[in-house]
């Protein structure tokens, strides 16, 4: 089988740590969009944390929003550009903490746009703090004896907050192991598919990792998502999916 | 015959394609790259063209031909 990266994620290098999955989740948008036929006509906006790195490192028209506003502005772009698809891409730290507002609104107005949420249960731009996703007992720079979950809360899964709401796609995906990676852009192509349907928000949480933060080098980070992760943060479609 | 050729300019090193490969196919060689990576090569000869290493590679440093 031929494959090779689409040109617009090749064209120049990523600025992200070895084994990070940005990388990842940019190629599989740059995959699907092209596959669709629609990479000239996405729009996407990326938020002020490690994401924002795909500035340089994918071609599409993008919108830098400001931290945890990234889903607002994509929601607006969308209502001036109705024709193109809008993507709005974004980290835990951007959708469960500052932008917590914005993630509740736009699931209980089932705003037409797809969400790409890259979990990697810390805040990785700014140095590895605690965030609402963070595991109970996860050290982090600002948990450094473990997250205590009686105080801080359990990880916040995005399935309990729109259980309530009817958006057009909720599912959860991980960006390592080939298998994963695969189911991965299924999710993303059904967010697309939805999305140019004006299905409503499209969402599609990716369970990342991030060696630098969490102090694992890049297989023992894959085995923590896979082996811990995982349990928190179940894999699967939520809502539009083809099970329900 | 070339079935994967490879952009050891981007690798970083990871590992994440050693692992994933069925065939043992990619090791670490002995050329660090100018980011200073150690990086991986391919015997060609046992790659099957399975796409593995292309889909887990965060660095896109696979082709698969
Ligand atoms: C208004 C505002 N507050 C705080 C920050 C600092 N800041 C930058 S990135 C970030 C968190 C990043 O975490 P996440 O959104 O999960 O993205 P990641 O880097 O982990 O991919 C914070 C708090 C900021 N840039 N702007
Ligand atoms: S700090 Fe973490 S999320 Fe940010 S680029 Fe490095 S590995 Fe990726
Ligand atoms: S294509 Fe498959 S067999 Fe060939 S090197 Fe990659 S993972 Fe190994
Ligand atoms: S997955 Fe990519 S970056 Fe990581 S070691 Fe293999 S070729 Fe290098
Ligand atoms: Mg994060």
């Amino acid at each position: 089988m031929k494959l090779k990266a689409p040109e617009r994620v090749t064209f120049n290098k990523s600025g992200f740590c070895p084994g990070c999955g940005h990388g990842v989740a940019g190629r599989l948008i740059a995959e699907v969009a092209e596959e669709m036929g629609l990479a000239d006509k996405l729009i996407t906006t990326v938020d002020v944390a490690c994401g924002s790195l795909h500035l340089e490192d994918w071609h599409f028209d993008t919108v830098m929003a400001a931290h945890g506003r990234t889903l607002v502005t994509a929601i607006g772009l969308k209502k001036v550009r109705k024709d193109n698809p809008v993507l709005a891409y974004y980290g835990d730290g951007a959708g469960y903490a500052i932008g917590m507002a914005e993630t509740i609104h736009a699931g209980l107005r089932n705003d037409n746009v797809i969400a790409i949420v890259v979990n990697n249960a810390i805040y990785g731009m700014t140095g590895g703090q605690m965030a609402p996703t963070t595991l109970p007992g996860q050290k982090t720079t600002s948990s450094p004896y473990g997250k205590d979950a009686a105080r801080f809360g359990k990880p916040f899964r995005i399935e309990d907050a729109y259980s309530g709401f009817d958006i057009g796609y909720l599912a959860r995906g991980a960006l390592v192991g080939a298998a994963n990676i695969n189911r991965a852009k299924k999710m993303i192509r059904k967010a697309f598919e939805k999305h140019m349907n004006n299905q409503g928000l499209c969402y599609v949480e990716l369970l990342s990792p991030c060696p630098t933060n969490w102090n694992l080098a890049p297989l023992k980070a894959k085995d923590f998502l896979l082996d811990e992760m995982t349990k928190h943060f179940p894999l699967g479609e939520f809502k539009g999916g083809d099970a329900k | 015959m070339e079935k994967n050729r490879t952009d050891v300019t981007r690798c970083k090193g990871c590992g994440y394609c050693v692992a994933e490969c069925p065939k043992q196919a990619i090791s670490f060689g002995d050329h660090m790259n100018a980011k200073g990576y150690l990086t991986i090569v391919v015997d060609q000869e046992k790659c099957i063209r399975c796409g593995s290493c292309y889909r887990v590679c965060p660095d896109y440093v696979f082709e698969i031909l």
